[in-house]
């Protein structure tokens, strides 16, 4: 990762307008509703909620940096 | 196959029940003497409630169970005068790690802040926790445990709104009656079956070996949580220390695995060995193998039939919380039970026990349910996220953040209670309506060193000012007035310096905690609750305020 990167690798996970009790809670309910989006699914579908949703989220960030920084994060190991 | 504990047998007494002609009858019977049942027996006797507690059984847990025991549930033992005695025998711990294919990626630390009395966690054999708790009871007035005396019916009359148990012992059954039972009999409780009433909830398909050794070892007291491990590859395992050389030694299964094999100390040995070592010394102590189910019964109530603990809603292991959601099940009950009993509430007030303890069963079911599907994956894809998550935990603080070997229990945030009064002005922090209080050293007036050991029991009302003797005559009189109503509250001045006049408790808030986590000024007040939760706070003295919050923390509003 280049030094200069603004990938946001610290947790980020958050809930707006409501005080949240416990650090864990809404990475927590994030996780649960992404493995929810799943239920029923066969792999193949599965692999394809996963290609729109990365595809979804790219756009979001947009910065072709961050999402350098995060294709070379995930390759990483792989 | 246990070495280092000798369990208690406990006399079967004949009660003079027995002989009556008529069924005796009492104001408040409890059905079981594990953990839970014993916490409602020694919390009754706090508040004044004679209480009889039923045992199938004559002696304490066999086997080491449930472990772990959270700093709520010391505080709450501590309320009841038994903590202490916990504490000194219990390995205290608060720091957890997380290996992933043998590879620390993370850790936690579940106290990290100074200024709490109870530590985060102490593991501690089940059976230890209950013979002391029986012996606090022989200390305490008013409680009569039954040994060997199972209920075997139960007739839980709508129109008297008396409950009839028939109950069996060595010498034959006999009947009594009760205004209240607490039914507090474990997971397969057998008076929610006599009573037809069933939980909701879903059974996960996997299995998991506990086996307890001994062993002379200096890990340090932690909890180590391992994914992948390459001694036992695919699965899961965990480690934990408990007094007396005894170390829990936790090991994923499978579903596929034949629970009556792996139960086989020859089966087990090998396992413990790939785990600790080819040269470790070690005997083992207990072992059982185990599947769980996560549910909760739909109502914690039913007429005068009020359910605690595990009879009441039952989680997976990974968080401890069960033992220690029961004992804060009657933590939250007694205190509602003595006021309606005493005609000073009405019965809407016991319905608000099950408003917040299904609440935190649910927080607490949400939790461990999570844990168990990171832990135990369900799909492929599930697993393939699972896995991707600590792979990027190597290097990545949120994933180390998500990775979810356990989020272990703590009291429950009631912020949504119908007892609350909502906050008209603006405070900083954690304390809001529902909250638990949080503990602070201080200097009490009788000498106590510890918040907890002064806002516990009663109705109070927390004074923040900076110096106790500059209270006027008007406001100490207006405090003292609080304790005048038909429920009293106890007021409590809390200061930096100085004594409140007219006798009135002051509690010195030596190192600023209780200011600071309580975001207080000069004129604020907090009205708290027999089992040290908040119910209203305001920053100035309204009686009108404080006495209407009051009413609503007993349903009298």
């Amino acid at each position: 990762m280049s030094p200069t990167s603004s990938l946001n690798t610290e947790s980020n996970f958050r809930r707006t307008g409501q005080q949240e009790f416990r650090a864990y809670r809404a990475g927590d309910d994030f996780y649960e509703a992404l493995i929810d989006a799943h239920l029923g699914l066969t792999d193949e579908q599965s692999e394809q909620l996963n290609a729109k949703l990365i595809l979804l989220l790219a756009n979001h960030i947009g910065d072709l940096e961050v999402l350098a920084d995060a294709l070379d994060a995930a390759r990483k190991g792989v | 196959m246990s070495t280092t504990y000798q369990n208690p047998v406990y006399d079967y007494i004949r009660s003079a029940d027995q002989q009556s002609d008529q069924p005796a009858h009492h104001p408040l019977v409890i059905v079981g003497a594990g953990p839970v049942g014993l916490a409602a027996g020694l919390d009754a006797s706090v508040q004044g409630i004679p209480a009889v507690i039923v045992d199938d059984n004559n002696t304490v847990s066999v086997g080491s169970r449930a472990v772990c025991y959270s700093k709520r549930t010391l505080e709450i033992l501590d309320r009841l005068g038994c903590g202490k005695r916990m504490l000194d025998k219990g390995v205290i711990w608060q720091e957890g790690k997380v290996f992933f294919k043998d590879e620390l990626v993370t850790r936690f630390n579940l106290l990290p802040e100074e200024g709490h009395e109870q530590p985060a966690f102490i593991n501690l054999q089940q059976y230890y926790l209950e013979e002391y708790m029986v012996d606090r009871t022989r200390e305490m007035d008013g409680i009569d445990i039954r040994w060997k005396n199972r209920v075997v019916g139960v007739d839980n009359d709508a129109n008297t709104q008396i409950v009839t148990l028939t109950i069996d012992t060595p010498d034959g059954p006999y009947k009594i009656t009760t205004d209240w039972l607490i039914v507090a009999d474990g997971a397969n409780s057998s008076v929610r079956s006599m009573l037809g009433l069933a939980m909701e909830g879903k059974t996960f398909e996997d299995r998991f070996l506990i086996a307890d050794i001994v062993m002379k070892a200096d890990f340090p007291s932690e909890r180590w949580f391992s994914f992948d491990p390459s001694y036992h590859p695919g699965q899961s395992t965990l480690l934990h220390s408990q007094p007396d050389n005894v170390w829990r030694l936790d090991f994923q299964l499978g579903w596929d695995k034949d629970p009556e094999e792996e139960k086989k100390p020859e089966n087990i040995i090998p396992r413990v060995k790939a785990m600790m070592g080819e040269d470790v010394e070690f005997e083992l102590e207990w072992a059982s193998v185990y599947t769980f189910m996560c549910r909760r019964m739909a109502h914690f109530r039913q007429g005068r039939v009020l359910f605690a603990g595990d009879a009441a809603h039952q989680v997976s292991p990974f968080g401890a919380r069960g033992a220690n959601s029961g004992v804060q099940d009657t933590d939250n009950l007694l205190w509602k039970l003595k006021l309606v009993m005493d005609g000073k509430a009405p019965d809407a007030l016991i319905d608000s026990y099950c408003a917040e303890r299904e609440y935190a069963a649910d927080e607490n079911l949400l939790n461990s349910t999570r844990s168990t599907d990171f832990i135990s994956p369900k799909s492929k894809t599930s697993l393939r996220f699972r896995n991707a998550t600590l792979e990027l935990s190597r290097d990545y603080h949120f994933a180390q953040k998500l990775v979810n070997s356990g989020r272990l229990s703590d009291a429950a945030f009631l912020s949504e209670s119908p007892l609350n009064s909502a906050d008209e002005e603006s405070f900083a922090g954690k304390m809001v309506p529902g909250a638990l209080m949080d503990d602070a050293p201080i200097q009490g007036d009788h000498d106590e060193r510890w918040a907890l050991k002064v806002f516990a029991n009663r109705f109070q009302l927390l004074y923040f000012v900076d110096n106790a003797s500059t209270l006027s005559q008007t406001t100490a009189n207006q405090l003292l007035a609080l304790n005048q109503g038909e429920i009293a509250i106890q007021p409590v001045v809390v200061a930096t310096s100085g004594t409140a006049p007219q006798g009135i408790r002051t509690v010195l808030d030596s190192k600023g905690l209780l200011g600071r986590r309580y975001d207080a000024r000069n004129g604020t007040c907090y009205l708290s609750r027999p089992d040290q939760h908040i119910a209203g706070r305001w920053r100035e003295l309204d009686n009108n305020k404080i006495t209407q919050a009051l009413n609503t923390a007993t349903c009298n509003g």
